[in-house]
């Protein structure tokens, strides 16, 4: 059973792409910036307006105006699909096909939020991304777009730089990997995690603690070969 | 091969498609032009697609396996990003392919009008017979603010103002009518219901309106007021309605395809329209807010300006973007 939420991409160059589609919480995460930051633009229009008076409600007006209709469209076409609260999540939208969001696609997901927000609430657009396997609201759906994790500025994890040591017994391959992958998460876990996780191998590999994994993880990706 | 032995023969490919995704996703003036591009890029792009495959293939590590992934995903986005030349397009639009959209869509541009003019002409004439009809559409209140607006012996003409500047005027033309033609799109989705509503409830409140005025008497205030700019509002309103059917048609009658592929297809095909019929509200709006509420031309002038730009709208739709049209 597959329990993340990647989706694939078929390319003209025969490899799949695998696309990390952003669920409920980031998005409404992202919702709630942009509409924060569209409040402190209305707020200080409204303030400004004040001061300026009579012939400045023309430009308050419009530029309420492209508040509502054009601020997501605006930002996701000129900033690779992403409008300031997705960036701050971390998201962005592309077409469905994986390629960056154009005119069409950012104006028609964006006219259509008008349906999404029915009654006033997001309900018909909250329904949408719960029933359809992408996460997508119906704007999405008619314009053809999904929200995607921005994995632009995901840094390589760092290799584990530990001597090798070479494996006595003969393992599976998803055995091998499954001991990569650990030694790749070390950092990122506590020393008393690491400590738990390795003893589950304990049974298998008898005094393989934490640190001995990584070593056999050198080993397994070839480290051996250059020392 | 072993991992370390891969990474260490491709590292330098890898790199340089990070530099080349860097460099373009750069704004404008970092950008390397197209020649360039042509010659390593999409090469180096589909080299790391196969060492992608090959990691994968091999059972490489999770780690590497999506390090390429991110490399392939940004290389794709540049390599099949769509990039047009924006001047010359919405000048080929407005002078070609927004007139053959509303014709090719003629069908969807009759039921629009249909339901927008039906309702908006029936009240005129309803109202003319049986005046008080009018209370039945719009209340009380609605009433007596439009007779004080259009009251002949107002100094300007037009809707409540907020403020007395043409400008602000303009504004809120524009924050009021393009979003009204916005919803009437957007309403379409829901089985058309939405842009059928829109299209015949604004249909119904401008004719009660015009019909009650005329009626009342402040008839020659409304129609020199309204003459001018009715032609590109209510031919927008009808385009965006127009707009919301076919999303309407896409939800309702599918064919062969997918409901939603449907629906796509129809969105794209529509959003000529929608471009369009904004064009036209801001032409609307400025016509509205600078010329209509203005009262030193005379009453003659304002007609045959309102008749002219009648013409000129049917014309430039039925008319523009003919030679060789597909």
């Amino acid at each position: 059973m597959q329990l993340d939420t990647t989706q694939n991409l078929a390319t003209p160059e025969g490899v799949e792409l695998r696309l990390p589609v952003a669920g409920l919480a980031p998005r409404a995460l992202a919702w709630l910036v942009d509409a924060l930051i569209k409040a402190a633009v209305i707020f200080t229009a409204t303030v400004t307006r004040g001061v300026m008076g009579g012939t400045s409600f023309a430009l308050y007006l419009i530029v309420l105006f492209f508040l509502l209709w054009f601020y997501n469209v605006l930002f996701e076409v000129f900033r690779h699909g992403a409008t300031p609260g997705k960036s701050a999540v971390g998201i962005r939208v592309v077409n469905a096909n994986g390629t960056p969001v154009g005119w069409t696609g950012s104006l028609i997901r964006n006219l259509i939020r008008n349906v999404d927000l029915i009654p006033g609430v997001y309900l018909f657009g909250f329904a949408s991304l719960m029933l359809t396997e992408k996460f997508q609201r119906l704007g999405d759906l008619a314009a053809s777009t999904i929200v995607v994790y921005d994995t632009k500025n995901v840094e390589r994890k760092s290799a584990f730089g530990i001597a090798p040591e070479p494996l006595r017994i003969p393992l599976t391959l998803e055995e091998q990997q499954t001991i990569v992958s650990f030694a790749e998460r070390t950092p990122e876990l506590t020393g008393d995690r690491a400590a738990e996780l390795a003893s589950i191998v304990e049974p298998v590999l008898p005094g393989a603690d934490a640190q001995k994994l990584c070593a056999y993880a050198s080993w397994l990706t070839g480290r051996e070969q250059r020392t | 091969m072993k991992q370390d032995a891969f990474e260490a023969k491709y590292a330098d490919d890898w790199t340089r498609l990070a530099e080349w995704t860097d460099a373009l996703s750069r704004p404008r003036k970092a950008r390397v032009d197209i020649e360039t591009i042509a010659g390593e890029f999409p090469a180096l792009y589909r080299r790391v697609c196969h060492h992608l495959a090959l990691a994968r293939a091999r059972r490489y590590s999770g780690d590497l396996q999506s390090h390429l992934n991110r490399l392939a995903l940004a290389g794709h986005q540049h390599l099949y990003r769509t990039r047009l030349p924006v001047f010359s397009a919405i000048l080929r639009f407005f002078a070609r392919d927004f007139p053959r959209a509303v014709r090719r869509h003629w069908r969807y541009m009759a039921v629009a009008a249909g339901l927008l003019f039906g309702p908006l002409l029936t009240l005129i004439v309803a109202i003319h017979m049986q005046p008080a009809l009018v209370y039945s559409v719009l209340d009380a209140r609605s009433v007596a603010s439009m007779e004080a607006m259009y009251d002949p012996a107002n100094q300007v003409l037009g809707r409540e103002r907020e403020s007395d500047t043409d400008l602000a005027m303009f504004g809120y033309y524009i924050f009021n009518n393009v979003g009204i033609g916005f919803r009437t799109f957007a309403g379409g989705l829901l089985f058309g219901i939405g842009s059928i509503f829109f299209l015949s409830f604004n249909g119904a409140v401008i004719g009660a309106v015009a019909g009650h005025l005329t009626q009342v008497g402040y008839g020659e205030t409304f129609w020199q007021f309204v003459a001018a700019h009715s032609s590109f509002e209510l031919i927008a309103i009808a385009i965006f309605g127009a707009a919301g059917l076919m999303l309407g048609m896409g939800a309702l009658s599918p064919g062969r395809r997918k409901r939603w592929h449907a629906i796509q297809g129809q969105a794209r095909a529509a959003l000529p329209l929608v471009y369009g019929g904004t064009a036209f509200l801001v032409v609307a709006a400025f016509v509205e807010a600078f010329w209509s509420s203005s009262t030193w031309p005379p009453v003659t002038t304002k007609y045959a300006v309102g008749l002219l730009l009648w013409l000129l709208v049917l014309i430039y739709l039925l008319a523009f973007g003919r030679n060789d049209e597909a």
